[in-house]
C-alpha cells in the first residue's frame, strides 16, 4: 500500500464532522474528491493522522441558484457543475475555466470548493473565482464566516481557512447581462495544470462602443490568482486597439512575477501571460454586447 | 499507529453487478482493492498517482482513476471493469471489437483504461465532436500507438454502438 496509515471517518452530519476538525491532531485533512490530495498521499508528500470524508454529508451536495447567485456546496464535483452549466446556461467564464481541469476522470471526481480550498495557483478555480468575485462560506465548531475570494488565497497551497474550518460552500454572483468574458491558459499538454492562464471580462459603457468596465486576473505568474487592478482604468473608455492592448501587455509584464521551474522559465511565463491577456480582452470585447 | 493496530474497515461493492465485501485498512486504494481483493486483474495499475489513466474503471457510471480513490470512499458503489464489458469466450463488446478492428492496441497494458474511458464517453455523447472524443481519450497514455488508431477505434466504436439496439 503506497499511503501511509490514517484514520478514516466518514460522519453524516456537518456537526460531527466539524467537531472531528477541531481535535487537537497534528495533521488531519479533509477529504471529498481527493484527486490532489491522494497523489500526495501515495507519494507521502502528505501523511495526515486522520482523513475526514464529507461522503456522507448530504447538506453539502446543495447545487442551486438562489437570488440569482450560484451556490455550489463541497460535495459537487467538477463535472456535476459543468453538466449544470451547459444544461441551464449562465456563468460561461466557469464553464469555459472548468472544461480545461484535467480530464474528465478528474473532473468526475474533482470537486470545486475542493479545488479552492487547496489553491494551486497555477490551478482554474482559484482565478475563476477571483474573477468571478465568489464568496467563500467557511463553517467551524465555533461558527460560520464568509470570505471574499479576493481575501482567500494567501500563498501557494495556503489560503485564509484557520485550522477546524470547512470550505462549506462557494457562492458565484449573478453576472451582469451583455457581459464579455474569456477564459485562455497555455498548458505543455492537455490537462496538464497550466503553465500560464488568463480569465477576462468586459463590459460596454451605456453607449455600447467603448469599455465601460474590464476585469483581468492572471494565474500561473506567482503564489496566488493575480487580479490586475492596473487594467481596469486603462481599458476604460476606449475600446481595445493596437495601442491600448501594447500599453496592456507592458503592463502585465511589468506585474507578472512568474518563477522559473522544470515546465518553463518565469521570462517565457511573463510573455506569454502579456500575449494571452491582450488576447483575451480583444475576445471578451467581441463577445459583449451594449445594454 | 503501527501495522498491528491498523483499524480496518467494511467495504462493500458491486463490481460488474457481483456485491464483494471485505474488511480492509482505510489506506488501500481502490484499484488494489479490485485487483488483489476482488481478484479482477484486468484493471491495470501503471502510475499509481493519476497521470496514466490505466487504471480507469466506472465508478457509479463515471470514469474515475481508481489508484486515486481509497476503497473506504467507494463503499456501497457500483464499479464497472474491463470485465465486465464481454464475458470470456463471449462476443466482444462493440468497444472492444472495435479497438481490436483498428489495431487501437499494442502491447496493451492501457487498453482497459481506454475501453473504459470509451464507454464512459459514448454512453454520454453517442456522437461526440473531435473536441470531446480527444478530451475523453485525453486522461489515458498510451506509450506504444501513437493514438491515431486509438482515436479511429474510438470512431469505429461509435458507428459499432449506433448500430446495436442496446447501449453499452
Amino acid at each position: 500500500m503506497k499511503p501511509a496509515q490514517f484514520d478514516y471517518r466518514a460522519p453524516e452530519q456537518l456537526d460531527e464532522l466539524l467537531e472531528l476538525l477541531a481535535d487537537d491532531l497534528a495533521d488531519v485533512r479533509v477529504i471529498a474528491g481527493g484527486q490532489s490530495l491522494v497523489p500526495m498521499m501515495n507519494f507521502r508528500l502528505s501523511a495526515p493522522e486522520r482523513l475526514l470524508d464529507l461522503r456522507r454529508i448530504a447538506a453539502l451536495e446543495r447545487l442551486d441558484v438562489a437570488d440569482g447567485e450560484l451556490v455550489v456546496g463541497a460535495r459537487v464535483t467538477q463535472a456535476t457543475l459543468l453538466r449544470r452549466l451547459e444544461r441551464d446556461g449562465g456563468w460561461p467564464l466557469l464553464a469555459a475555466g472548468i472544461r480545461q481541469i484535467g480530464h474528465p476522470q478528474i473532473r468526475s471526481r474533482g470537486t470545486v470548493c475542493g479545488s479552492l480550498a487547496h489553491h494551486d495557483p497555477t490551478a482554474e478555480l482559484p482565478a475563476l473565482a477571483v474573477a468571478l468575485d465568489a464568496r467563500l462560506l467557511a463553517r467551524s465548531a465555533a461558527g460560520r464566516r464568509e470570505i471574499a475570494a479576493a481575501e482567500f488565497f494567501v500563498s501557494y497551497y495556503e489560503t485564509a481557512l484557520e485550522p477546524g474550518e470547512l470550505l462549506v460552500e462557494a457562492v458565484f454572483p449573478a453576472q451582469p447581462p451583455g457581459r464579455g468574458w474569456a477564459f485562455a491558459e497555455i498548458a505543455r499538454r492537455r490537462g496538464d495544470f497550466a503553465l500560464v492562464g488568463v480569465d477576462a471580462h468586459v463590459d460596454r459603457d451605456r453607449g455600447g462602443e467603448r469599455i465601460g468596465a474590464a476585469r483581468l486576473v492572471l494565474f500561473g505568474v506567482g503564489e496566488r490568482p493575480l487580479r490586475l487592478d492596473g487594467a481596469e482604468p486603462l481599458l476604460r473608455g476606449g475600446r481595445p486597439d493596437p495601442e491600448r492592448l501594447a500599453a496592456l501587455r507592458e503592463l502585465v509584464a511589468e506585474r507578472a512575477a512568474p518563477v522559473d521551474d522544470a515546465h518553463a522559465s518565469g521570462d517565457y511565463r511573463r510573455h506569454a501571460a502579456a500575449q494571452l491577456a491582450a488576447r483575451a480582452i480583444e475576445q471578451a470585447w467581441e463577445r459583449s454586447r451594449g445594454v | 499507529m503501527s501495522e498491528q493496530e491498523a483499524e480496518r474497515v467494511p467495504v462493500t461493492v458491486a463490481i460488474n453487478g457481483e456485491r464483494v465485501s471485505a474488511a480492509v485498512e482505510p489506506r488501500l486504494l481502490l484499484s488494489d482493492f479490485i485487483r488483489r481483493r476482488a481478484r479482477r486483474t484486468g484493471t491495470h495499475v501503471g502510475c499509481e498517482h493519476g497521470v496514466c489513466g490505466a487504471c480507469t474503471v466506472l465508478v457509479d457510471g463515471e470514469p474515475q482513476r481508481s489508484c486515486l480513490i481509497f476503497a473506504v470512499q467507494a463503499d456501497g458503489a457500483e464499479i464497472e471493469t474491463v470485465e465486465g464489458l464481454s464475458a470470456p469466450g463471449a462476443p466482444l463488446h462493440p468497444v472492444q471489437q472495435a479497438f481490436h478492428e483498428r489495431h487501437g492496441m499494442q502491447c496493451g497494458f492501457c487498453t482497459s483504461g481506454f475501453l473504459m474511458s470509451t464507454v464512459a464517453l459514448l454512453r454520454e455523447r453517442p456522437h461526440p465532436s473531435d473536441e470531446e472524443l480527444i478530451d475523453a481519450l485525453s486522461g489515458n497514455l498510451c506509450r506504444c500507438t501513437g493514438y491515431r488508431n486509438i482515436v479511429a477505434a474510438a470512431r469505429e466504436a461509435e458507428r459499432l454502438l449506433a448500430q446495436e439496439p442496446s447501449d453499452g
